[in-house]
């Protein structure tokens, strides 16, 4: 009888109390922009894809849902020829993220990713690509490595000589 | 070997007396890092890594560093390899070598396998504190096979010395001063040695760069590989192919310390893309109304094809089996064991046969052994009688080329000078060299390290063999009417191979001559009879040659004969593309005459297209198979991935074409291990077939061997465009090794190690860790077994006639065969980059020659050899003799002419 009572109180308790169910999706709630949500692949500022195709984030993903292919274009730039993902395997974990040397691959707050049919999870290049930098604005991977590509010759990067005259003799 | 003890942090080792520090310690498996040290170059100290800590006794507690590669090892030397001192010394080595090395892991193709990174990480260099800016240097084109960054040298001149020391090479140098090393060509252009490709894996860092995988590139995690031969010369050198998403991506060494060690050559190395070609047949292939062949082959099903098979084989007459040097024993066995023994033909022509059965019988009789690779270069006096070796035979040229450096060691052993101190021992001994004869048709890359060199015709190379077997002893048949100049050079030789150690004959089946190869069986008898053990290396043309000669059969003209003759109807052609082999008039008969063609081959050829029926093979990249190379060493090769489409090995389609033919008693053969088994049984020498490599049920520990790294990446999404669902992995019945990531990742038998890794050290330079000492033999013994022994104490026989001078034919030209190593072998020459380094089919005359007959280089003349008329522009050759005429064998689609043979050589008329 009293257990009764007791539960009963409870009940009244929180009906007067403010509620916390949030009305999804016509609301939706907040999530961190570090969020760990679907992934994309971002552009440098320059506008140009960022992923080099190193193949670092697919060696880390611990579900081996990542796959890609380098290839490189008529400058020597290189970048994946395809670049595929399949969600319906990604635990989300961002060990791609975290391994990625030219933040071109990141993870989203988005999370609204289902799917009847488990095909529509397999996302490619197109699917993942996006016009922006994401989360990093400056980063321009190119603009520091040393090796040349379209519209960056020996020397122009980052902390760069020019390039050395290896006939000079001078000390 | 002299034992010494010796104290490392405080514990006792043994170690070899007066090896060097840095490779015993390494052989005792501590890590010390290092660059410019390599096992097979040895020590220069340029680089400072290696450091290590040297206490003058056990009281001694500052100690001093010493680099580890210039260091002796002696008896009961105090050392410490991580004397915190030496570790600071060491990082701050590897921040100085990093001040200008670009931001470029990400888009280095060594990454991942760089052995830089190895050592930055193994000394804990993590941070670049310098502001300073970055030196950069411009690129070089460097060909086809090998791309060029400057930028990530750490000059620690490994390329150079393997380049020109090791290799022979004379465009690839180091320039400039102080920071300003540069190693490259003095300017852009190809890279001329055909070893090129070995400074992939000799340089440390990303500077020298595969640039066949740079075309589709895929780091070494994700490469699935297997242990392979190399199936482009006899030689027989052991490899890892590497493959991604069903296409070949690269060949890397398998170090095999009795063949090729650390190296191979070029045509090895980047020979590999015909697997990826486009001219694969992937489908079996059956010609409609299969009587006139007017039809063009259509793809069918493999049932459509097998099912019409079996009506030929069952109501054929009498069916005969054409097998190839380049197939595996086990596809050529099962192929006799289609048609019958006495059915059986080898598929190389009638004066190749004869060749390839005295090179046996040489091996065979003794006395004198046929050497390893590796033994030879321990041999200290070679002649080399008619070989072009290195465009037959690359790696036994770089062989060759560390025998003339025996003299060298001789004389830094009297010195006391350790033998890894490169630098002292080249000093002291000004790169003395010990004796190296040619006698070849016209002048090769191994010209620069001769003693002496001779060009003449085959049977003048003969009869020099035959003067120097004389020289050696009285007993051997004299050579009549030779000029003094060939008595003087013969009996230099003769001398010089008497006064070495261990001297060697190297010959083969290059200038088509028996009397060459038994000049060079008379001079290994001669030495044999004063007393010295000779070796003997007999080139052999193709990766099977002598294991199909062991298997034996007839000759390819006695195969066309029972076409033509009506005695049979129907022939099965394996792997073999007759229009190479014999003359096109010929096989086209032979094709008329023949009812039913059945051809199994990899790719598209003029074969091929004469086929009624068309199986796909699998290529070496997809198929198990054991091969002989040219030193009698039975080695198994096994697919790096399973084949797709209707391509099969070679042996299951002869299985069921045995099958569907009706053949009763068949043994059952579900696995390579079943055939070779056969093979044991029926072959007398090849009865050791069976311990050349683990059976197929074997399992360390209940578990297979993975093809796939540990960390092989995108299992989940590589097929996921095609189906969301994973496929079970392909799953491999025929060999220990699987088709997975899965299984035992440590150190299995040798015969299926199939990549170098072990922790810390990511790069090819891992193979430390698989061998008894760096350098030395793999642990628990090389793969592959040797099956041709000869019979001990044989007593050398002497032949009595001995072939006559050369005597030139009016009007006529001998013509000789001329070899390239990049186009002259079927396979490889499919190969885009050798392609692109091959030079176009030619005729090679002597200036004297080109000026009697009025031409000059690059112009177009006529050779007529029998029956045959050809139109070859002119090259140049200086070296040839007069009167003798090369022919550029082989190469593009040069028809085949049989040469040595007596030919006419004309300007070309108009229209020509
Ligand atoms: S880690 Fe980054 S740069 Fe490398 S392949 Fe993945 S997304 Fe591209
Ligand atoms: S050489 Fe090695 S350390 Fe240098 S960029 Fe290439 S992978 Fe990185
Ligand atoms: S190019 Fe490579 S091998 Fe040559 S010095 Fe530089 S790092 Fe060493
Ligand atoms: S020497 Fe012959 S077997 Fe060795 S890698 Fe070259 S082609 Fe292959
Ligand atoms: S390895 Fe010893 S100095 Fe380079």
């Amino acid at each position: 009888m009293f257990s009764l009572l007791k539960g009963m109180w409870t009940l009244l308790k929180h009906t007067l109390r403010k509620r916390v169910t949030v009305q999804y999706p016509e609301e939706k709630p907040y999530v961190p922009p570090r969020w760990r949500g679907r992934i994309i692949l971002a552009r440098d500022p320059d506008g140009e894809e960022r992923c080099v195709a190193c193949y670092l984030c697919a060696a880390a993903c611990p579900v081996d849902c990542i796959s890609l292919q380098a290839t490189q274009d008529e400058t020597g730039r290189r970048y994946p020829e395809f670049f595929r993902i399949n969600f319906s395997r990604c635990i989300l974990c961002g060990f791609c993220e975290e391994a990625c040397p030219t933040y071109a691959i990141q993870l989203t707050p988005d999370y609204e990713m289902c799917e009847y049919d488990r095909r529509n999870l397999v996302y490619e290049k197109e699917d993942l690509l996006i016009s922006g930098p994401g989360k990093y604005p400056g980063y321009n991977f190119y603009r520091v490595a040393g090796v040349t590509v379209g519209g960056k010759d020996k020397g122009e990067s980052e902390n760069e000589e020019p390039p050395t005259d290896v006939r000079d003799l001078m000390p | 070997m002299i034992v010494a003890t010796i104290h490392i942090d405080n514990k006792p080792y043994e170690v070899q007396e007066g090896d060097n520090l840095l490779s015993a310690c390494l052989s005792l498996g501590f890590d010390i890092p290092y660059f410019c040290w390599h096992p097979a170059l040895h020590s220069v100290g340029s680089c400072r890594l290696c450091a290590v800590k040297n206490f003058r006794n056990e009281e001694d507690t500052r100690g001093h560093i010493v680099m580890s590669c210039m260091t002796a090892v002696c008896d009961g030397m105090r050392i410490s390899v991580k004397d915190p001192e030496v570790l600071e010394f060491r990082a701050s080595v590897i921040e100085w070598l990093m001040l200008h090395h670009p931001h470029d892991c990400p888009v280095c193709d060594e990454g991942g396998e760089c052995h830089l990174q190895d050592m930055t990480v193994m000394t804990g260099h993590n941070y670049r504190r310098t502001r300073m800016r970055k030196r950069t240097f411009r690129n070089q084109e460097l060909g086809p096979f090998i791309y060029h960054e400057m930028n990530r040298c750490i000059q620690c001149y490994r390329c150079v010395r393997f380049y020109r020391k090791y290799a022979g090479g004379r465009d690839l140098d180091v320039s400039g001063i102080h920071n300003h090393l540069y190693y490259g060509r003095f300017e852009d252009g190809t890279l001329e040695s055909e070893f090129s490709g070995n400074l992939v894996e000799i340089c440390p860092t990303g500077v020298f760069t595969d640039k066949t995988l740079r075309k589709h590139f895929t780091r070494k995690w994700d490469l699935q590989t297997a242990p392979s031969v190399c199936v482009h010369c006899g030689a027989g050198c052991n490899t890892i192919p590497g493959e991604r998403y069903g296409k070949l991506r690269r060949i890397l060494n398998r170090y095999n310390h009795e063949v090729n060690g650390y190296f191979l050559c070029d045509r090895g190395r980047f020979g590999y893309e015909f697997v990826n070609s486009d001219r694969r047949i992937r489908r079996a292939h059956l010609r409609p109304g299969t009587s006139d062949r007017s039809a063009e082959l259509e793809p069918s099903s493999k049932e459509a094809v097998v099912a019409s098979l079996e009506g030929i084989l069952a109501n054929g007459k009498r069916p005969i089996g054409i097998g190839s040097p380049r197939a595996s024993l086990e596809a050529n066995f099962a192929l006799r064991s289609l048609v019958g023994p006495d059915r059986f033909y080898t598929g190389m022509p009638e004066s190749e046969s004869a060749l390839v059965s005295l090179v046996l019988e040489t091996l065979t009789c003794g006395p004198a052994v046929s050497v390893s690779l590796r033994e030879v270069e321990l041999c200290d006096a070679v002649l080399v009688l008619g070989e072009d070796v290195p465009n037959t035979s690359p790696r036994l040229a770089l062989s060759l080329r560390q025998s003339v450096r025996r003299r060298s060691l001789k004389i830094a052993d009297k010195h006391c000078i350790p033998l890894w101190n490169d630098r002292a021992v080249r000093k002291v001994s000004q790169e003395a060299k010990s004796p190296l004869f040619l006698a070849t048709v016209a002048a090769t890359r191994l010209d620069d390290i001769s003693a002496a060199t001779f060009n003449g015709t085959p049977d003048e190379i003969a009869r020099l063999g035959y003067a120097v077997a004389h020289e050696l002893d009285p007993a051997a048949p004299p050579v009549e009417g030779s000029t003094s100049e060939e008595h003087v050079l013969a009996a230099c030789i003769a001398g010089a191979l008497k006064a070495a150690e261990r001297p060697l004959v190297v010959s083969g089946t290059g200038c088509g001559s028996e009397a060459v190869i038994i000049a060079a069986a008379q001079v290994a008898a001669a030495l044999h009879r004063v007393g010295k053990t000779a070796g003997l290396s007999l080139c052999v043309p193709e990766c099977n040659t002598l294991g199909v000669g062991l298997i034996g059969g007839g000759h390819l003209e006695a195969a066309f004969k029972e076409v033509t003759s009506g005695a049979a109807d129907t022939v099965v052609i394996l792997e073999n593309d007759l229009f190479r082999r014999a003359d096109a008039k010929l096989v086209a008969e032979f094709f008329k005459a023949a009812t039913h063609v059945i051809a199994i081959d990899h790719l598209f050829n003029q074969t091929a297209s004469h086929a009624d029926l068309l199986l796909p093979a699998a290529t070496f990249a997809e198929a198990d198979g054991t091969f002989i190379n040219a030193e009698g060493r039975a080695q198994r090769s096994y697919r790096v991935f399973p084949a797709t489409d209707e391509i099969r090995e070679s042996w299951r389609w002869l299985y069921e074409l045995m099958q569907a033919a009706g053949k009763t008693d068949l043994p059952l053969w579900t696995t390579p291990d079943d055939v070779c088994r056969s093979i044991a049984e029926s072959i007398d020498a090849l009865k050791p077939l069976g311990q050349v490599a683990p059976p197929a049920d074997f399992r360390v520990a209940g578990l297979k061997i993975p093809r796939q790294p540990h960390r092989y990446s995108g299992r989940t999404a590589m097929t996921a465009q095609v189906s969301v669902h994973e496929p079970a992995p392909a799953r491999d019945a025929d060999s220990a090794l699987a088709f997975s990531m899965e299984g035992f990742h440590g150190h299995p038998p040798n015969a299926l190690l199939d990549r170098y890794w072990a922790p810390g050290w990511n790069s090819v330079q891992a193979l430390n860790k698989f061998q008894s000492e760096v350098g030395g033999p793999l642990r628990g013994g090389d793969p592959g077994i040797r099956v041709l022994e000869p019979a001990p104490d044989r007593e050398a026989t002497y032949p009595e006639s001995v072939p006559e001078a050369f005597s030139p034919r009016a009007g006529e030209r001998l013509i000789v065969p001329l070899y390239h190593v990049f186009g002259s072998e079927e396979l490889s020459a499919v190969s885009p980059g050798i392609a692109e380094r091959s030079p176009g089919p030619y005729l090679g005359l002597s200036p004297d020659d080109a000026e009697s007959i009025g031409v000059d280089e690059g112009r177009n003349v006529r050779l007529t050899v029998a029956d045959v008329v050809l139109v070859l522009p002119v090259r140049l050759i200086p070296s040839l003799p007069q009167g003798v005429t090369g022919l550029s064998v082989g190469l593009g689609d040069l028809p085949y002419v049989q040469v040595p043979a007596w030919g006419v050589v004309t300007r070309a008329k108009a229209g020509d």
